[in-house]
Order: C-alpha cells, then structure tokens, then sequence
C-alpha cells in the first residue's frame, strides 16, 4: 500500500541526473518528501542487485536517470542501464508486481522541471495502483 | 564453462511454497561467467523471491551466499555453519553443485534455481552458444578445432550433409554449418587432406550414451 508520501528511490548519473535534480532544487521546483537519490558515475552502474535490493527494502519505486542516447560520457551506460530497467520489469510482472515500479529517465543535466515532472508522473502513477 | 539459466520464477517459487527459512547459494565459478548464479544474481533472485512472497502474505526469510565453487566438497564447508539455520537451500549453481549440495547436507532438501544447458562459451556478451558435448573422444585435432559432435545438427563426423548451403544448416538456418565451418578453418591451416580421412563411426560408449561415466587416477589419490 502506497502512503501520501511513496518512497522513491533515484539512481541519478552524476552526468546527467545530480545536475538535473540539483537545478530542480534551485528552482525551486516541488519533489516529493520520499524522494532519495543515490548518485551514480553513470546510470551503467545502476546493477540489477541496487534496483531490486531497493524494492525488497521497501521502496515503492526506483527511477534510473541517465544520459540521453548517445550523450553517455561512458559510451553505452545509459543503454545497458535502459535494458537492466527492461528486464527487471519483466521479472517484477512475473511476481505479480507492477512493471512501472522501476522506470527509466533519460534526461538532460539542465532540465530541472523535466526531473521534477518525472518524479510526480512516477507519484501519481504509484497512487493509481492503491 | 558450463552454461546455465535461471529457472522461471513460478517453478522456483513452487519448489519453495512450504518453507520459510532457506539459504540461497549462488557459485562462484562457471554461473558467474554466466551470470545465472553468480553472487550478483543471488542478490536479485533474493529481492524476486522475498518480494513475491511478501506480496502472497506468506513472507520467506532468505539467507544469501556465493561459495567459491559448489562442485568440490572442500568448499561446500563454507556453507555448513549456515545450513543449521535454514530448512532448504535453494542453489544457483549447476546440476553438479545442487548434487553436492544434497549429499553433503543429507538432511535438507536441495533444489535446483537453475537449468544446466550446455557446455559452451560467450561467443559474445549476453550470447552463449554450445562448443562441446562431452562425449569423451574428442576428433578436435581431425576438424581444425570445430566439434562436429556439438556444432554440426547431425553431429556427422564426415560431413557436411547435402543440406549445407550458403555456410548454414537446413535444420536450423541460424546456425552456421559446422561443417563449412570446418572445411574453412582446415584450409586456412593448409591441411584440407584431413578431410580426405575417414573418420570411423563414433564410439559413443564414451559418452553419456555408455552410462554414468568415472575417471579414476591412482596417481592422484591419497
């Protein structure tokens, strides 16, 4: 059951998803209470074991933000990371558990109210299932 | 290496329905290569298990390991402490190590998370294909190092079949004819004479086909 404030957990590659979470914040742009994020050197490093372990923790959710396509400072981070998100979607329907509880961000480092978008999307999305 | 997938979760799942308290052991050897036992793959089929369970009402605690190799005994004591404490063990380790695992700990069931496959190799990452089938009197030095026995569909000797074309089987299409693939390699090497060379009908007494196979070395035993 999701509570007011659902626990989302964000891998954030330092390349793209910090800058993009920290311009968030200096727009002072609403996040939700729950919200943690992890930074990563690349949303590459964002391992299968990190996502589900956060789950079974008790997140609600895990959202991966990485670098667009081709704009990975370490080539392909981001499109191993957008295909770990894949399969683990896949096992998560396989145990009866919503898919859209992990979710892939690309995003830009200055795209602050686009973070914040993606992080509300993945609230009302969490509350929809209660 | 041995290669391996994991089992479909409802399977897994089914093998565990009345216990509550089990040790999943994953292999640090051939299944972390891989990555169907590894440690990294214990860690996420322990969230799955733990995570569906909790979702059922019926919640399992899970104790993690990766032993260095679960195909010696040696090694099976770094589980021992830990077996007290569990009512099964799940392994993630080939059909060898689930073996051992079970008759080393007589009293606890053991169960398989895993499908043992093929022997073969990572012709790429994430892409592993079959290279060898055990059969126990290898011709590798005949064929240009390609294994007729695992590569060619019809496992022909003195191939290839009136069915290769283009460099491909006719019974899978996908798959290069190994026998084109051997006639290559051979004439790289400059021994396209060995094809010229009979190769006798296969003894498959030394393979699976002969029964449940043994070495023994004297030289070895203590």
């Amino acid at each position: 059951m999701v509570g007011r404030n659902p626990k989302i957990v964000a891998f954030c590659c330092e390349e793209s998803g910090m800058p993009a979470y920290e311009h968030a914040l200096s727009l002072g742009l609403a996040l939700p209470e729950g919200l943690k994020i992890v930074a990563l050197p690349c949303g590459g490093k964002a391992e299968t074991g990190y996502i589900l372990e956060a789950l079974d923790k008790g997140a609600d959710a895990v959202m991966i933000f990485a670098c667009y396509e081709g704009n990975c400072k370490y080539v392909q981070g981001n499109i191993r990371a957008e295909k770990r998100v894949n399969y683990l979607r896949e096992r998560l329907g396989k145990i009866g558990l919503p898919p859209d509880k992990i979710v892939f961000c690309p995003v830009a480092p200055a795209s602050g109210a686009r973070f914040a978008e993606m992080v509300q999307n993945e609230v009302e999305v969490l509350r929809e299932h209660t | 290496m041995i290669i391996a997938e994991q089992k479909p979760i409802e399977e897994i799942l089914e093998m565990l329905a009345l216990h509550k308290k089990i040790l999943l052991a994953g292999c640090g050897a051939c299944v972390t290569v891989c990555q169907a036992g590894g440690e990294k793959e214990v860690g996420v089929l322990a969230s799955q298990i733990r995570m569906a369970r909790k979702e059922a009402g019926n919640p399992i605690e899970i104790i993690e390991t990766t032993l260095t190799r679960q195909c010696e005994p040696e090694f099976m004591e770094e589980a021992r402490d830990v077996m007290n404490e569990v009512e099964a063990v799940l392994s993630i380790a080939c059909g060898i190590g689930v073996q051992l695992m079970a008759q080393t700990f007589y009293d606890k069931p053991a169960y398989p998370g895993l499908n043992t496959k093929f022997l073969g190799l990572p012709e790429e990452h994430g892409v592993f294909t079959e290279r060898c089938a055990a059969c126990g009197d290898c011709v590798l030095h005949l064929t240009g190092g390609i294994c007729p026995v695992a590569r060619c569909s019809k496992s022909l000797l003195n191939g290839p079949c009136g069915g290769s074309q283009n460099g491909k089987c006719e019974i899978d299409p996908d798959l290069d004819c190994a026998w084109q693939l051997i006639y290559d390699r051979l004439k790289a090497l400059g021994k396209l004479d060995n094809l010229e060379k009979i190769i006798p009908p296969k003894k498959w007494s030394t393979s699976r086909d002969g029964g449940p196979r043994k070495i023994v070395r004297e030289d070895l035993r203590i």
